[in-house]
């Protein structure tokens, strides 16, 4: 050991290692752990260990959890829910306050075995991991106390199957078990079988504060016992993890009724702007890709930065880079831990190493041994560089120069994934430009990582779907009001009219479909009779094709405004109105009437459904913001053929959506008469368009396509093809049972709900530092 | 560690600083994080409490100094720790950086110092406020020089920082400069008059182009002095004029460090942002009066695991 008069003259830090004598503790009378399921531990069964990636060594056994012990554990939980969902939500809030506490007494002890299991720095597990667990469950125990009043008309889902990720373990846990169980829900979680040892301990909390048995169950395992949970009789999946892995589950669910959400993976933007702090931007980069090894699913690992900047920012970035300590979790001065597992590490070295054989350059980013590699970045990564799209969910970002503002947009949503975007620039009116440009869940403007139960967090595009944190969050473990289906007509068969064949009409006419404004000939130059007896053209894959590019063309409707969106549904509602009569006479008065009155009710929600401003830290102005999906696929009931539509597509188009619909098979005349009202109305070309023809093969190529970002599938029988086709770009699909059209049912916020992804954008303000008179510090 | 050479200036730049954009929350939020991220145990703390003491400035600025106190400071900063603790860790005697006092008790300071070697650092230019003719200031600092002072902590003039008067600011500090003579000088920014990072920055970056040895955030006067933030903007300015000049400017915060907390956390402050160079007393001084107090009960814990009662320490 050095001298003190040594350290004098080199001033290094020597070893601060946290103390991990109660953990061992717990370990030694832990050897081996079963599953947490009804309120008590199960004997151990199967084991593989848990090991330790920083120093190697098994830190207990855990149990390999199969279809029988899943079963027992949704049992269990089926049991319980009712009674759960029934207490009061002060007693429901009661508990979660007492999990809350609990944590935080302990706050320690699961820091510790967290940086043990999982090799992330204490610090990390102290100041971020844990605090954050904690803030979950307080918030959430708001939520359970406030249920009844905040959610009318809602009620809890029932039993959800949650699986979660290795890199933050118990603060996954935190955000999936807090809000289910706040809403009334029972749960079934599968910790991830690198890092199950938090989840173990918190099964002990359960059973301190005396949870009711089965309203928590914790049942441990690989991809398997995933695979089981998704399997098994549960009301919701909710997933974290793999992109890979949820495309699996979303197969696997497809048409099993079970509410899905996924947060998967993402390889985030960070834009650094010419009038940026380079050295804020450079701790940006620090607590990003360099935080928790790089094991982050929102992590700004694309850094796109101004050409004028780029080299100072470099220098910056490489000397900072330089600073930090890689080494034991435990020192309480480490900076990058270990890699969780050794695959994982494998993994990281081999896309860095194809990205360099594409032609980056790394700097920094040697392996070490063990777990541990350093931090490190490629420069010169072209989006032809494998590592510009793939994941690599290590220390290594990459470095890409922009020219101007637009071009850095077009670079940053140059990606599959839409989990977060980082923004740095000075100026609010360029950072708010680019945080509305940029397809992700999240924007961080000018911070990076900022978590908080109260703001939403989740992705867009293959990022996935649903959201974690306040209440934009809570929805996804509510239902709404129980819709009474109603049975749709079957659809009669469907047969191909040749081409010329005469339409029976006094004026022989031609029928065309409704694409980009204008209507077209089918591809396919077929037509079928409809039900009114009128030949309708025969739409097909190719058809769907050129909506969809007519609806991607269309994207100036959002830009319009919730004002003047409703402009147009009004005038919609008011032509359609000049043709009251001669409609009525062939879909009904009633009908035209109601579409009309429908029209009015979504023009009216246009300028009104807001975004929220959440309650997040004391200096951040975090704003939720509702925003249109984009190019959304409709696909309507064989019944209702002009309300069932207008039912549709005008919620999702007063969100500033384009539609793609494709109307009642048997009779979508309807739907092209309200396309000549369209016309007449001021609604620009390509914001509606309409395919005509069988409706599950439609339906099939609309769930397929890439470019709709999400998909409204009415019906009950197409809906698992849907799912299933829906998995290529990872749309969500919302799928519901025909209904009385002209009855409450009809219309109504959740139509408006599934037009919308919600994105937060977090701003942090704060014009002076502490102490010098700013309201913040 | 030898003796840093002169930091000659350059001519007024303001290309170098008019750019300079700063988040003040992102700066926080850094200043938060920084000291979470090394934490010091037992040998290695004690070496960095000694070393924070070989970089005090100690200080008396009161209106009520007379020579026989600044002579008890002197004998304090030639033997800030009990001959016995050092010894018990192996270490020569330390002493503090410098003595800081006003002009008027230079001399007994010099006095009392006699042939330690410990500098006498004079604040002068109408200190705190410098609200005085400039002939007036610069007089003050040939007077202190004549006196023996070593080194000049001078003030700026505010006014000209919040009006974006840069080239009077220069010009001002030039004049400074010149007077020091071969004396170091010793800017004092004020932080907490300037309110804005942005205005720190641009006032470090003239400080250091018109020819100041260090930077120092505050007078101890102002209603918040050194602060981690504010010492972070000002080591960054620091770092980015070497980078331009190769020259290396020394950071002195004054008036905000109380505990050893604080003294690690801006030492960790220097060498992460700055590197190893800038923990030592030629690069690095701290402007305290009640911090020894704090230090030394802390080394006195080291040595003896037990805590320390005030009355047992060495009162200044």
């Amino acid at each position: 050991m050095p001298t003190v008069s040594e350290i004098m003259q080199t001033m290094e830090y020597g070893p601060s290692v946290e103390d991990s004598g109660a953990v061992r503790d717990w370990l030694k009378a832990h050897p081996s752990f079963g599953h947490f399921i009804n309120g008590a531990f199960t004997p151990p069964g199967r084991t593989f260990p848990s090991v330790n990636p920083a120093t190697g060594e098994d830190l207990a056994r855990i149990t390999q959890g199969t279809a029988e012990d899943v079963e027992a554990a949704v049992k269990a939980a089926r049991k319980a829910q009712p009674k759960w969902a029934a207490l009061p939500g002060h007693a429901r809030a009661k508990f979660l306050y007492a999990i809350a506490r609990t944590i935080q007494k302990r706050e320690r002890f699961l820091s510790v075995l967290e940086s043990m299991d999982n090799g992330k720095p204490i610090r990390e597990s102290r100041d971020a991991d844990i605090p954050l667990v904690v803030r979950h469950f307080y918030h959430h125990a708001g939520w359970a106390e406030m249920l009844a009043d905040e959610f009318p008309g809602h009620s809890a889902i029932g039993v959800a199957g949650q699986i979660i990720p290795w890199n933050f373990p118990l603060l996954m846990l935190a955000w999936k078990i807090a809000p289910a169980l706040a809403a009334g829900n029972t749960v079934v979680l599968k910790p991830a079988e690198y890092t199950s040892l938090t989840a173990l301990a918190f099964a002990e909390i359960c059973q301190e504060v005396g949870l009711p048995k089965g309203v928590v169950n914790i049942v441990t395992g690989d991809g398997e016992t995933g695979a089981a949970i998704v399997a098994s009789d549960v009301d919701k999946i909710a997933f974290t993890g793999s992109t890979e892995v949820g495309r699996a589950i979303r197969a696997a669910t497809a048409g099993t009724g079970k509410r899905l959400t996924l947060e998967l993976g993402g390889k985030s933007p960070f834009i650094v702007m010419e009038d940026a702090d380079l050295d804020a931007a450079v701790e940006g980069v620090v607590d990003s890709i360099w935080f928790n090894q790089g094991q982050v699913c929102c992590a700004g690992s694309r850094l796109l930065v101004a050409e004028s900047v780029a080299p100072r920012f470099e220098a910056l970035l490489q000397r900072r880079l330089a600073m930090l300590r890689v080494g034991a979790p435990l020192d309480k001065s480490t900076d990058v831990g270990a890699i969780v597992h050794p695959v994982q590490k494998q993994r990281i070295l081999d896309i860095t190493a194809k990205a360099v054989a594409a032609g980056a350059d790394l700097i920094g980013g040697a392996p070490a041994e063990a777990c541990f590699i350093a931090p490190g970045y490629l420069r010169q990564v072209s989006p032809a560089n494998p590592a510009w799209s793939e994941e690599i969910f290590g220390p290594i970002a990459t470095l890409t120069t922009f020219r101007t503002a637009d071009e850095a947009i077009s670079l940053a949503n140059n990606s599959s994934y839409g989990l977060a975007a980082l923004i740095w620039s000075e100026s609010a009116t360029v950072a708010t430009d680019l945080a509305a440009s940029v397809k992700s869940g999240v924007v961080w403007i000018n911070g990076a990582n900022m978590f908080d139960a109260a703001a939403p967090f989740g992705g867009m595009r293959e990022s996935g779907y649903g959201r974690e944190g306040g209440r934009v969050g809570m929805l996804d473990y509510l239902t709404g009001p129980k819709v009474r289906p109603a049975s749709e007509k079957p659809a009669g068969p469907l047969t191909a009219a040749l081409d010329g064949a005469a339409s029976g009409a006094e004026i022989d006419r031609t029928g065309k479909l409704y694409i980009g404004g204008a209507q077209k000939r089918p591809d396919g130059g077929a037509s079928y009779r409809a039900a009114s007896g009128d030949l309708v053209p025969f739409g097909n894959r190719k058809d769907i094709r050129n909506a969809v590019e007519a609806a991607k063309k269309a994207g100036k409707w959002a830009a319009m405004g919730g004002h003047g969106r409703a402009q147009v549904l009004y005038f919609i509602a008011e032509n359609l109105s000049l043709r009251r009569d001669e409609l009525a006479k062939k879909h009904g008065g009633k009908a035209v009437d109601a579409a009309i009155q429908r029209l009015f009710y979504y023009a009216a929600w246009a300028d009104k459904f807001d975004g929220l401003n959440v309650q997040t830290k004391p200096g951040y102005l975090v704003n939720v913001i509702p925003e249109a999906f984009g190019t959304v696929g409709i696909v309507c009931p064989n019944d209702a053929p002009l309300l069932g539509f207008i039912s549709l597509v005008a919620p999702a188009i007063a969100m500033g959506n384009s539609v793609v619909v494709i109307p009642a098979q048997d009779d979508p005349v309807a739907a092209f008469d309200l396309a000549q009202v369209f016309d007449t109305s001021d609604l620009p070309g390509g914001v509606v368009n309409i395919v005509s023809g069988p409706k599950d093969e439609l339906a099939a190529v609309l769930a397929a396509h890439e470019d709709v970002a999400a998909l409204w599938y009415c019906g009950i029988d197409g809906a698992a093809a849907v799912e299933k086709a829906s998995t290529g770009n990872l749309k969500p699909v919302w799928s519901f049972a025909n209904r009385d059209w002209t009855g409450a049912a009809g219309q109504g916020r959740a139509f408006l709900d599934h037009a919308v992804q919600w994105k937060t954008v977090w701003l942090p303000y704060g014009a002076l530092p502490a102490g010098t008179g700013s309201i913040v510090y | 560690m030898s003796a840093m050479t002169p930091n000659p200036g350059t001519d007024l730049t303001p290309e170098w600083f008019d750019q300079i954009r700063i988040n003040t929350p992102a700066v926080e939020r850094r200043a938060a994080s920084l000291p979470a991220r090394r934490s010091l145990k037992k040998e290695w703390q004690a070496a960095w409490i000694l070393n924070a003491i070989r970089c005090i400035d100690l200080t008396t600025l009161a209106g009520d100094d007379t020579e026989d106190r600044v002579a008890r400071l002197c004998a304090k900063a030639m033997q800030p720790i009990a001959p016995d603790q050092l010894a018990a860790m192996g270490v020569e005697r330390p002493t503090t950086g410098a003595v800081c006092v006003y002009p008027t008790m230079v001399e007994a300071a010099k006095r009392a110092l006699g042939n330690s070697g410990i500098p006498v650092a004079s604040v002068a230019t109408g200190f705190p406020a410098g609200l005085m003719p400039l002939d007036l200031r610069l007089a003050e600092i040939r007077y202190a020089l004549d006196q023996g002072a070593d080194e000049i902590d001078i003030v700026i003039t505010r006014a000209h920082v919040l009006q974006g008067n840069w080239t009077a600011l220069y010009d001002e500090m030039r004049a400074m400069r010149e007077a020091c003579g071969p004396a170091k000088m010793k800017a004092i920014l004020a932080t907490g008059d300037l309110k804005s990072l942005e205005n720190v920055a641009k006032a470090s970056h003239v400080a250091m182009q018109a020819g100041s040895d260090f930077i120092k955030t505050s007078t101890g006067k102002e209603g918040v002095n050194a602060t981690l933030p504010v010492s972070l903007v000002m080591v960054r300015a620091i770092r980015d004029y070497q980078d331009q000049t190769g020259h290396k400017v020394g950071f002195k915060p004054a008036g905000g460090l109380k505990t050893s907390k604080d003294a690690i956390a801006w030492q960790v402050l220097m060498k992460e942002e700055l590197g190893d160079d800038w923990t030592r007393p030629d690069l690095f001084r701290i402007g305290a009066s009640s911090l020894l107090g704090d230090l030394e009960r802390q080394i006195s814990h080291f040595v003896t695991g037990r805590y320390a009662a005030s009355h047992r320490l060495t009162m200044a």
